[in-house]
């Protein structure tokens, strides 16, 4: 009996429709747990569906490789829905042009600390000098962190890591923090938050509304230009490089 | 929804063709995201025919970022050894970073305001 649904799986798993399936089922099902649970912040969605995954995969024995031949098509539709980010901004557009002087000192400032609170803290813990580069494009959206980290010597695969953790945090503890620092301005606030933590993070502002969504979005946009300028010029600075 | 997805898809390939050639340190989405942003406020573009369609994929863009997530699984063994470094750098870098970044453009606003600028 196992042998044969061991086969059986062995077939479904060479086809991108498992990897595909599963990763819906695992999104949906996290997020009903989350809704039931009235969005407690341990229990976000994206954390619930990962946990779930990496538990059927490694107890089935099945390479991430394999999941990912379905699962790339997912990871594909983030392309398109950044470039949608455009369409809520645009319905934001007066507010865009009377605030974008203090949210480029906003994502100046940001960008910063991001990369340079990563490097210091995990430094003074004592972390390898390999994982401060993969630590330090973690505000970044997944796909140009990983080409960031590459590019300076880091691991693409942990930055991805990283990169997904620090949304998660930020879609966590970010309108916790602002709260508590009384921000009230919707476009302030979805900004720090997209600079903090990218697509994750914009995806939590857009839940508090389009307008903290959009400013996300494009904190989560001009985040990719600072960081990659900003970063190869302090890893050299540090000597990390 | 066709429509809006092939718009989507449009400029994000002309974003990555316009990326490669000038060798843009940005990938070709945000290009793509610049692009569109540009195009819609074009008068006479139907704008508003993409808000209902961007809103439906911008709705669950999480779980976009799954795929990459469940990656931990080739990183086991690191993260094990270096969890403390990595779990204190993201928690405090993530919460300074938005608390930095959301006082610096509220008091940026502010002192704008007060010069007289903007309402």
């Amino acid at each position: 009996m196992s042998g044969s649904v061991r086969e059986i799986w062995v077939y479904l798993a060479a086809t991108p429709l498992l990897g595909l399936t599963l990763t819906l089922v695992a999104y949906l099902l996290g997020d009903w747990i989350y809704r039931r649970a009235r969005q407690h912040p341990l229990l976000h969605p994206v954390l619930l569906a990962i946990a779930a995954l990496v538990a059927l995969l490694t107890v089935t024995g099945t390479p991430y490789q394999t999941y990912f031949e379905g699962a790339q098509f997912v990871h594909f539709l983030l392309g398109p829905a950044t470039v949608a980010l455009a369409v809520p901004l645009y319905f934001n557009f007066s507010k865009l042009r009377r605030l974008w002087l203090p949210l480029l000192g906003g994502l100046i400032a940001g960008s910063l600390t991001a990369a340079l609170s990563a490097i210091g803290v995990a430094w003074s813990f004592g972390a390898s000098a390999q994982t401060l580069i993969s630590l330090a494009p973690k505000s970044v959206t997944a796909p140009v962190a990983m080409g960031i980290a590459e590019k300076l010597g880091g691991l693409p695969s942990l930055t991805a890591i990283l990169v997904v953790s620090t949304g998660i945090l930020g879609a966590v503890l970010g309108p916790w923090t602002l709260n508590r620092l009384r921000v009230r301005d919707e476009a302030i606030r979805g900004f720090a938050i997209g600079v903090a933590s990218h697509g994750i993070g914009t995806a939590r502002a857009f839940q508090e509304s389009e307008q903290a969504g959009a400013f996300s979005g494009l904190a989560m946009g001009l985040n990719i230009l600072a960081t990659s300028l900003i970063l190869p010029l302090l890893v050299r600075l540090l000597g990390l490089g | 929804m066709l429509p809006a997805i092939t718009v989507l898809l449009l400029f994000q390939l002309i974003g990555e063709v316009i990326a490669q050639v000038l060798r843009l340190p940005i990938p070709g989405p945000v290009v793509g995201m610049g692009l569109l942003f540009a195009a819609l406020a074009v008068p006479g573009v139907p704008a508003k025919r993409m808000r209902e369609p961007a809103q439906q994929l911008l709705q669950h863009l999480s779980l976009l970022f799954v795929p990459a997530g469940v990656g931990v699984m080739l990183h086991f063994h690191r993260v094990a050894a270096e969890w403390l470094p990595i779990v204190a750098a993201l928690v405090m870098s993530t919460m300074l970073t938005i608390v930095v970044a959301a006082v610096t453009t509220q008091w940026l606003a502010r002192r704008l305001n007060r010069s007289g600028r903007g309402t």
